[in-house]
């Protein structure tokens, strides 16, 4: 078997249905290969819109992503969608061509340090020396990016390597010396955890990604509902426990719930699980929840202590600790005043923006929320669409929002619809964005028109940049700086993709669009123009403590 | 503070690029970093002498040294029973009339003049931390053109 085959036989092997990326020179033996197999390939618009794509992917079905791109600026492209699932811990595998074996380092054309480029943005890379090798480190590379804190892994596939005959033999097993992560709470300090857990009084459940990457949603709940304590949660870790759950308090940290910043200043334990306190999330350090013991658990030993001293690390997988710990609770502890005071930090800090029937962004997504009745896919831009879509939808579901949360990447959600609409067809799929951040990969529209990927986005649309406006405004004096964007008229351009376009001005068409778009057999921009200069509150500025935030109309 | 630490690595291509890559993405200092086969020549011993202002920033180098696929295993030497040395070479200014002079100088340490031409010797010095600093100022007295060092090297004892 040739390189190629060898590639395209382990590809299924490891059970890859879909693929997404862009042919060129140093791939044209795959792609030859690629013409007879049964594999489902997207060919994107950009490399860019396919490494998302296999992200949205992997976030929709909870499998590893597959991007495929070549040399040069082939790779180069991907960087931003590895980078991206590298700070999410996203399990992505990346495939690109690079310049043949005895080229590499002469400056070839489209030749790039492309296992140099991106080492400090994968989990590991490969640079394909030996064609005897390719299977050991395709069946290598899957393991990695899918175990322990998962991540995207490159195999750099020089295009002489991809011509080489050679026998093929799959690995059945994989070893590797230096890689064994703990999946295994270690007992003793999981029953440490637990008396410290009995005898709370404040405690608050702090859930992270790591939720839904290990499918711990379940024993999330019961341990929850066990000690009766409030949840929160990060921007990834939304679907990790149900919005409409009774102990639920929404996302924390710079513009999440005042209620849930509130609790967890005042909580006596913390239970941190799969999040890493991130800035976002802990504003000020020193000031973060100074009375709390913290009970940290995680896959990776790295996120404990290194942002915030914690009293119980945990390392392992968060499913069966959840698991345990909860086993392990013989008397749960009695937190009815704890939740009373909760109660009232919500009674008395909602979630809130000012209806005036002017077309507001908060309705926009509150309608969406109605008209799915909760059971989309979300994909999000970054920015205020970002925040409104984390704040006014409900998720029930893992699984259920796919955001770019630690790298922050305008123009990830709409490819990223499209490859959580490839994973999950029978899922509606809608990506709430931005006028500035759908433009940033706006050329997917032929990639969902071509292959009848039926996404809808909704544009938020107000004519700025409008989260650094925000800041501008609250922090620069307003003064606006290139924060002003303009558009194409996207219904037009929609249209001349093949797909459809509906412009909304009034809040009284918003209902209908939405229903309009959601039984439209086709991609659908729906261009919301909302209230241009409306802010996403609550806010803590950068740098302040948690519960020092800017709650906007109070 | 500086500590030592023997990372047992593999033994392949870009190992170097993936150790040094992380200590400057993160903003760790090395002070020193000597690199070498062992006696499988699949693995690798680099012994690297680390700038940790406290305990926190050693454990975090250690953890995200861990994370590396390619590293097998850490030894931290600065809670564990060790020794370390240093091979330094050296060309000193040194007539023929002041050799006598030198040698008595180095038999205080583990340093000897492996060659002699005209009014310069090169020297050798394989010794701890505190007598290379203590032999270099002396060495500095007779006028050192040249210093080459191999960074330190730990061993569990």
């Amino acid at each position: 078997m040739i390189g190629a085959q060898i590639l395209l036989e382990c590809l299924k092997r490891e059970g890859v249905e879909v693929m997404f990326g862009y042919p060129g020179g140093q791939v044209l033996p795959i792609f030859d290969k690629l013409y007879d197999a049964d594999l489902k390939f997207i060919l994107t618009r950009h490399e860019q819109g396919a490494a998302h794509a296999a992200d949205g992917y992997a976030r929709a079905t909870g499998k590893v992503g597959v991007c495929l791109a070549t040399s040069g600026p082939g790779a180069t492209n991907l960087t931003t969608g590895i980078a991206n699932a590298y700070m999410d811990s996203i399990p992505l595998v990346a495939i690109t061509g690079q310049v043949k074996t005895f080229l590499i380092g002469n400056d070839a054309f489209q030749e790039a340090d492309v296992t140099g480029v991106t080492r400090p943005i994968t989990k590991h890379n490969y640079l394909v020396k030996d064609v005897k090798d390719l299977a050991r480190i395709i069946r290598e590379a899957f393991h990695i990016a899918s175990t322990g804190r998962p991540g995207p892994v490159l195999i750099d596939i020089p295009s002489d390597i991809q011509l080489q005959d050679t026998e093929f033999i799959w690995p059945e097993e994989v070893k590797m010396r230096g890689y064994n992560p703990t999946y295994f709470g270690h007992p003793g300090q999981i029953k440490k955890a637990a008396k410290i857990i009995a005898q709370a009084k404040k405690p608050i459940i702090y859930s992270g990604g790591g939720i839904i990457t290990s499918g711990a949603n379940q024993e999330l709940r019961e341990l929850a509902e066990k000690i009766q304590a409030p949840v929160t949660w990060t921007l990834m870790g939304i679907g990790g426990f149900p919005a409409t759950h009774r102990l639920s308090l929404g996302m924390l940290g710079m513009h999440g719930t005042a209620y849930a910043n509130h609790a967890i200043m005042e909580a006596d334990v913390i239970i941190a699980v799969g999040a890493r306190f991130d800035d976002r999330v802990t504003g000020r350090t020193d000031t973060f929840a100074p009375g709390a013991k913290v009970i940290h658990i995680d896959i990776d030993p790295a996120s404990i202590s290194k942002n915030i001293r914690v009293d119980i690390p945990i390392v392992g997988d968060a499913k069966n600790i959840l698991g345990e710990l909860s086993e392990q609770l013989k008397k749960a502890p009695d937190t009815s005043d704890w939740i009373k005071t909760v109660e009232g930090f919500k009674k008395k800090h909602p979630l809130k923006y000012k209806d005036d029937g002017r077309l507001k962004p908060q309705y926009v997504v509150e309608q969406i929320y109605e008209a799915t009745k909760g059971n989309a896919i979300i994909t999000t831009e970054v920015g205020q669409n970002q925040m409104w879509a984390a704040q006014w939808y409900k998720y029930d579901h893992p699984r259920s929002f796919i955001s770019s949360g630690g790298l922050g990447t305008m123009g990830f959600g709409f490819p990223a619809a499209m490859g959580a609409k490839m994973g999950c067809p029978d899922k509606v799929v809608i990506d709430i964005a931005g006028d500035g951040s759908i433009q940033m990969n706006i050329q997917e529209l032929g990639t969902c028109v071509c292959n009848k990927i039926n996404v809808k986005v909704a544009i938020l649309n107000n004519g700025y940049l409008g989260m650094v406006r925000q800041w501008q405004e609250l922090f620069y004096k307003k003064r606006y700086s290139q924060v002003c964007i303009t558009s194409p008229d996207f219904v037009k351009l929609a249209q001349s993709y093949g797909a459809v376009g509906i412009r909304v001005d009034r809040k009284e068409d918003v209902r209908p669009a939405i229903d309009k778009a959601l039984s439209t057999e086709n991609t659908v921009f729906v261009d919301f123009h909302v209230e241009p200069e409306e802010n996403v509150y609550p806010m803590v500025p950068a740098g302040e403590a948690i519960n020092r935030m800017i709650e906007g109309l109070a | 503070m500086r500590h030592t630490i023997s990372v047992l690595v593999e033994n392949k291509f870009g190992v170097l690029a993936r150790i040094a890559g992380l200590f400057s993405a993160r903003g760790y200092n090395i002070a020193s970093l000597a690199v070498s086969e062992t006696l499988d020549p699949d693995t690798s011993y680099m012994t690297i002498v680390v700038e940790a202002e406290d305990e926190k920033v050693l454990e975090q180098i250690k953890k995200q040294l861990n994370k590396l696929i390619d590293v097998i295993s850490i030894t931290d030497f600065t809670k564990k029973e060790h020794v370390d040395r240093e091979l330094v070479l050296s060309k000193v200014n040194c007539s023929a009339k002041d050799k006598d002079k030198l040698e008595v100088v180095l038999k205080k340490y583990v340093a000897k003049i492996i060659q002699h031409k005209g009014d310069v010797a090169i020297i050798e010095a394989a010794d701890k931390q505190e007598n290379i600093k203590q032999l270099l100022e002396v060495l500095n007295k007779f006028g050192i053109k040249e210093l080459v060092r191999t960074g330190r090297l730990a061993i569990s004892s």
